[in-house]
Formats: structure tokens, sequence, C-alpha cells
């Protein structure tokens, strides 16, 4: 039984290290400025915790290896200089990592956005993602969901009509941005709690209903990457996705010339 | 258990319902715990296979039911996880075993409030049965998850369970509370006031060390839980405002509430919410430490470090409840704090590890059933824990919160460690429940199935998570990046039918071995706890008037000058 042990302990220390190493599903290339930082600490952390990985199952491994079938036990009631020793080692090996993770969090965190930054509000609802931008006058008009709210009749965030800031507001159901500049997005919600992730930009951030959440993230690539939600929502949480479509700058321009127009003569 | 003895003996013995039934002796409510824990696992199962047959083959028909909707997948959803969590993982451990062993383990024959501790089972299962019957209401259970996230658990339009199914997980979990409380303030008093003498804390069984932290854990945790599903049964019933912010509009209908905030209730839930992973597998940890001493007829070596780290786990359970929230809109500052602790609390897990390997090192290892699934745990804890301080940054959690990544973490570190640290106590104390031995060979194989299985399950989950494959999805068609990682799903599919169908051998083993296994000697492991001192099955009465003197503490194996290579806790001699 020993054996038998032993090689299913084997079994499992290839597998998952073979697992991992071919993953036939991995992470997407990652497109945001933030992204190599994070996926240089997924990596650290995917090393370090993959060697105490098969560090563990090899002691374990010994352990069972060393077993008797007869003979005298020693009789031990442990040894504290043994515990402190690993106490101490795993302590640094844990937090180490731990501070240079505290430190990627920081920079996504604690540096604002370029004051040239795109600023895009984000609504999730039940079950489809809009994005908002300024228009021209750089301001968004005055929302009341409760008031205003029409899909059907094209105000699906319920802009109130009077507000003149609000004429030149235009809603889109993907979120275009420029390569290369950083995008301030403000997430809200009037319904239930939804998360919009997009897994290319190393970006998630809960949109909750009563809060105005600000996260930033700086587009490097263009290109069309996709959006999903990330919070259970409701029944069609399943199919809340959208798209983010990364642009030249010339060609974001041109887009929003082409949307304020309809949504002025609306 | 109930409905077997019910229906043959009832009407016959008098008194049998005293005795079986509305019995206040601690060995009878253990069992009625056990058994409610059966109903629920075996039910709790069967959702998850549901849903894992859907999530790869969403056409197939089943037969009485049709195909699964996405709401009838979120139903199951959140009951697999209420049933798993709450009724199984909360309940076998603790109130099962716990309450079976503890006293006897303390040289005692009886609880300290054993009337509380009966009613908590029965309303333990009243909570169990409300919860059951929210799959036959209109709009069928709730669909929000077991975590209740308003306003989607607060506004009954949001969804098709959100209506009366939710107040009934709401009222169901409001009474599980009530009835954790009470067993939680009798595993205290007992293990402070009742202890035979001799038993010091330090001489108590690392089994007993973690029933009595974890009862600590219950009480606190579970009048949390209480007080917010309390609020939010207000918010839904009552018109208050504690969770529901201004101006929603759900379904196209306005809402009328106005203050309140949907992270308030994530903060009370989480408050809950993460000393109950401790609460699901600290007695798991307990009986690993004690199955591996006696296995390998070795002391647990690091006996007072393991005592430590209970009680360091224990207490930093408290500080960590943030980790789960990095992303949801939780001031970001805060984040240091809850990252540092949960990376503390890595440590006494580590340590923990490393002592159970200690434990076993060079023991004369006995391959028995509850071994195997003792060594298996120690993989498990050790494959599931790794991920924590890797979930704990939240520069990596803002991507991986809310995947398969974490689905994967969780159930191997409390799913699957606690399910095997339950078989390893079923057939470990089987012999002392019913008398009689389970068989060893259906045990290995069981063992095989289940450890290789559960590696096979959740180990390519790990990889959807990488892949951004968020969970909750009932499908896979939504999003086209998703819709990529069917292979993968269906091989976990296949994978999870395999185990599931596995535990028949579990079953069938347990209840043969009921009725027709060989009968057990007083201590057929050779065990030096008190328990052990009684015959197998334990007598009604306990020790009755003996009142054994505990001379030693729980783990002397193989002493040097030892007649036996273990030596009894009441064995005369110091």
């Amino acid at each position: 039984m020993a054996i038998a042990l032993l090689l299913a302990i084997l079994l499992v220390i290839l597998a998952c290290v073979y697992l991992f190493i071919a993953h036939p599903v991995w992470f997407p290339a990652g497109v945001s400025a933030h992204a190599a930082g994070v996926d240089h600490q997924f990596a650290v952390a995917f090393w370090l915790l993959g060697a105490l990985f098969v560090a563990g199952h090899i002691a374990l491994g010994i352990s069972l290896m060393r077993a008797r079938r007869r003979g005298k036990v020693t009789y031990t009631q442990g040894d504290w200089r043994l515990e402190a020793l690993w106490t101490v080692l795993i302590a640094v090996l844990f937090f180490g990592f731990n501070v240079a993770g505290v430190r990627l969090w920081s920079q996504m965190k604690f540096q604002q956005p370029e004051s040239d930054a795109v600023q895009v509000e984000v609504t999730g609802t039940q079950f489809e993602w809009y994005f908002r931008y300024a228009g021209a006058d750089g301001k968004l008009g005055d929302t009341d969901a409760q008031r205003f709210a029409h899909p059907e009749e094209g105000n699906p965030l319920g802009i109130d009509p009077d507000d003149p800031a609000g004429k030149d507001d235009m809603v889109s159901t993907s979120l275009v941005l420029p390569v290369g500049r950083d995008v301030d997005l403000t997430l809200r919600s009037n319904d239930v709690i939804h998360s919009l992730f997009i897994p290319a930009m190393r970006f998630k951030q809960d949109a909750v209903p009563g809060m105005s959440i600000h996260a930033h993230f700086r587009p490097m690539q263009t290109g069309e990457y996709e959006i999903s939600c990330a919070e259970l929502c409701g029944t069609g949480h399943y199919r809340m996705r959208a798209s983010v479509k990364v642009v030249s700058e010339a060609e974001f321009k041109q887009w929003v010339k082409s949307k304020e127009l309809p949504s002025t003569a609306k | 258990m109930e409905e077997r003895s019910t229906s043959s003996t009832a009407v016959s013995t008098p008194g049998f319902l005293r005795r079986c039934v509305f019995s206040t002796d601690h060995k009878v409510v253990g069992l009625q715990y056990f058994f409610l824990s059966f109903a629920a696992v075996l039910i709790g199962t069967v959702l998850s296979l549901l849903m894992r047959i859907h999530l790869v083959w969403p056409t197939v028909s089943l037969p009485f039911f049709g195909t699964i909707k996405p709401e009838n997948y979120l139903a199951f959803l959140t009951m697999h996880g209420t049933l798993m969590v709450f009724f199984v993982l909360s309940t076998v451990p603790q109130s099962g075993f716990g309450n079976y062993f503890l006293p006897l383990q303390l040289g005692v024959s009886e609880m300290a409030f054993p009337k509380l501790n009966a009613a908590g089972f029965w309303t333990t299962l009243l909570s169990f049965l409300i919860l059951i019957a929210a799959f036959f209401v209109p709009g069928g259970a709730s669909g929000a998850g077991w975590t209740q996230y308003p306003p989607l658990s607060a506004i009954a339009n949001s969804g098709p369970g959100q209506a009366l199914g939710t107040d009934l997980w709401l009222v169901s979990m409001g009474l599980f509370c009530v009835a954790s409380v009470m067993g939680a303030i009798n595993f205290i008093t007992t293990t402070l006031k009742m202890r035979t003498p001799g038993m010091d804390l330090m001489r108590m069984p690392l089994t007993c060390w973690t029933w009595f932290v974890t009862a600590i854990l219950s009480l606190l945790a579970f009048s949390v839980l209480l007080a917010a599903v309390i609020l939010l049964l207000l918010d839904r019933n009552a018109g208050t405002a504690f969770f529901v912010p201004a101006g929603l509009i759900v379904s196209g209908k306005a809402v009328a509430q106005t203050g309140g905030s949907p992270l308030l209730w994530q903060h009370l839930f989480w408050f809950f919410g993460h000393p109950e992973v401790y609460i699901a597998i600290l007695p798991g940890m307990g009986v690993t430490s004690h199955v591996l001493s006696v296995f390998s007829r070795k002391p647990v070596f690091g006996y007072r470090a393991m005592v430590w780290a209970i009680v360091a786990i224990g207490f930093l359970g408290f500080l960590v409840w943030g980790h789960h929230m990095f992303v949801s809109g939780m001031n970001p500052y805060a984040a240091f704090a809850f990252s540092a602790l949960t990376t503390a609390i890595a440590v006494p897990s580590a340590i923990k590890t490393f002592n159970w390997i200690g434990t076993i090192w060079d023991g004369r290892i006995r391959f028995t059933t509850p071994l195997l699934f003792s060594v298996g745990f120690v993989s498990l804890f050790i494959t599931g824990g790794l991920t924590g301080p890797l979930l704990a940054q939240p520069a990596l959690d803002i991507y991986l919160h809310d995947t398969y990544f974490v689905v994967a973490h969780f159930h191997l570190i409390m799913a699957m460690a606690g399910l095997f640290a339950i078989f390893a106590a079923t057939h470990f104390w089987f012999p002392k429940m019913f008398g009689r031995m389970m068989n060893e060979r259906l045990g290995a194989l069981h063992f095989w199935i289940t450890f290789l299985g559960s590696y096979a399950i959740f180990m390519p989950m790990h990889l959807l998570g990488t892949a951004g494959h968020p969970r909750r999805y009932s499908e896979l068609t939504g999003v086209q990046y998703v819709a990529a990682m069917a292979p993968l799903q269906k091989f976990v599919t296949v994978a999870a039918i395999i185990t599931m169908s596995g535990q028949i051998i579990f079953l069938v083993n347990f209840f043969w071995s009921m009725f027709k296994g060989p009968t057990a000697p007083a201590n057929p492991w050779e065990c030096t706890t008190l328990e052990w001192t009684l015959p197998s099955p334990t007598p009604a009465g306990g020790f009755g008037e003996h009142v054994p003197m505990v001379n030693r503490g729980a783990y002397e194996y193989s002493a040097p000058g030892a007649e036996t290579d273990y030596l009894m806790q009441d064995a005369p001699g110091s």
C-alpha cells in the first residue's frame, strides 16, 4: 500500500506539473500597460508555489517511503528548532512574495490617470453593458434611471432630457478606446452588482449600485477584446458580454465625430 | 437512521422515541446530525452532477425534469453551495463527530447542556426542510448564489428564484445560525467545565482542541450572519433599506427604497464567511492530526505548536474577510491590511503541514483506510492551500476573482480536504459508533478513486481560471473566449461523473458494514484516547458511574519502556 500511495503522489506531482506546463488554455496575451507587471508576478507565483507544491509532495512521499514494518519507532514529541526554522523560512518566503505584490497593487491603484485620459462612464444593467462618453462639452449629463430610463426609446441610462450637458452625450454598447492613452472608467449600476472583466487588460472591477467607482488602465495594442461579467447578476449573467475596440488616435477621433452627430440630432 | 428506526421499531418498543429520536444523549444527537448531513450531501452531489452535465451537454433532457434552464442552473448552484457549506462541511465534522466524541474523549458521559444540544439538532433539521422546500415554491429556489449579494438577493423581481425562494433561504439560514450558536455554547462550556480529572487542556486530543476553537468561531461568526440575514429579510419584506441604495430600477420597475449599501452586506457576510471556512476545516485538521498519529504509532509532532497553530488560525480567520472584496469597490488601502493578514494565516497552516509530515516521518505506518484519507487530506491541503497566498494578492486577485481558479482553490482546500477528513473520521470511528468494522478493501478502492478524481476534477479548473473563465455561468455560449474552453470543461465533467460514481462504493461499504460488518472489539486501532476504553458500540450510558482518571497526554505511542506501543490516557502510572 505504501508503494501504491507513493506512485499516486508521484502521479499527482507529474500530472499537475505537466498540466501547468502544457496549459491547454491559458492567459490571453496582456495588452494593457500594467499587464506585464501582473504577468511577471503571476510567473513568480507559479514558480514559487509550484516549487513548494512539488517539495511538499516529495516530503510527503519520502515520509511514506521511510515507513517501517517492524523495529523501534523513534519516540519524539517534536523539535522546536526545526519548527522555528520552518516557520521563519515560510514566513520570509510568503511575506517577501506579498511585498512584491503590494508594490504592484500600489502602482495600479494609487497612480492617478494622466490628465488627458479618456473619461468613460460604464453602466451595468441586467444584462447589457453601456459606455457613455461626454461629447464635445466634456461633461456628462445628469441621469435618473427611475424617471427617464427607456431602453426602447434609446435612453437606457435615463439621461435627463432637460440637462444641456447631456445633449451631446454618446452611449455605446462597446467600449472604444484610443491606443496608448489612459482610460478613466466610472463604474455604475442601476439594478444589481455586475463586474466588468477584460481578461486581456488584466482588469476587473465591480459595478455597484449606489456607488461610482473609478478605475483606470491604458490599452497598449490595437485590436478587439472581449468583456465578460464576473459577478453573478441573474439568469443572463453568462451572456452579458461586450467588447473593447482599441483603435488609433485618429480612428478614435473619427468614431467620436460619427457618434456625436446622430446623438445631437435626436 | 431516523427513518429506518422509526419505521421498524418505534411502535413496538415503548420509550423508543425518547431514547433514539427525541433524545438528549449526545451520541444520539451526534448521529442525528450525521445522518442529516448524509441526506444533504446526497442532494448536494446530485445537484453538482446536474450542473456539470448541463454545462457541457446543455440540450440533454432529464427524465422527470426536461432540459435545465439558466434559472434552474443558478438554483442548483445556490442550493449546492448552501447544502455543502452549511449542512455538510459545517455539520458533520463539528456537530456530528464533535457531539458524539467530544464528551467521550474528555472522559464524560454527557454534554453541559443536553437539552440545548437536542434543540440545536431539531432547529437544524427544520432549517434543512425549509431550505429544501424552496425547490417547490413558485419561481423555485434562490438563484443568487450562497453568498446572496444584494440587491440581487434583496429585490424580488430581479430573477425567477428571487421571490419566495430567497425568503425561504434566509429563514433557513437564520434558523441554522441559531442552532449553531446553541451547539457552540454547549461545546465551549463542556470543554471548559466538564473535563474528567487529569484531562488538562494540554492533554486534550487535538480533535477536542479543534472542536473547541471551532465552537468559539461558530459562536462569533454565526451571530453576525444571523444579524445580516435578519436585516436582509427586513429589506425584502418590511421596506427597510440596509442594503438597497436609492434610484434602482429592476426589471423595468422602480425600487422605492433609498439609503442602503450593498457593500455592507458583503462586509457582514464575509465577516461570517471567512471564519466559516475554518469552521468547516479546523475539525478536519484535528481528525487528520489524530489519525496520522494513531496509525504512524508516533506522538503528534509538535503538539504544542499544533495547538497554537489552531488558535492562531481561528484568531486570524476573523481578520481576513476583506480578501473576498478586492474588486468590490472597497477602499483600495484596506487591501494592504487584508492581503498581509491573509498571507499571515498561511504561516500557521504551513506549521500544521510540516508537523503532519513530521508525525508520519519514520513511523511504523499502518496503511488503513483512515490513514489513506488523512494522507490524502495533507496532499489536498498542500495543493489547495498554496493558491491561497496567490489569491491573497489584490493585484493578482483582480484577474482571478470570481473565476474558476477560485472555485478550484476553495473546493480543494475546503470541500475536498474537508470531505477527506470526514471519510477518515467515518472509517476511524465507525466501530465505536456502530460496533462493526468497515471493509478495508472497499475503503481503499474508494480512496483511490476519490483521491485521483479530486485532482482530475479540480486541477484543470485552475487553468480555466487563468484563461479568465468566470464562475457561475450557466451556459458556455454567451462569451466567445469562454465557449472556446468547452473541451476542458467536458474533461472536468467526465472526471466528476467517474468520481461521483465511485462514491457508491462508500455508500455500499457504509450500509453493508452497519449490518454485516465484522464485530468490532473495544479498541480495534489500539488508540490511547478515552472513547476506546468503552465497549463498541458505545453503551447508552457512556462511562456510567466510572470516572476516568487521566494520567498523560493523548498521543503516547511507542513510548520508551512501555509494554505496548500505546499507553491509554487513563492507564495507571505517569
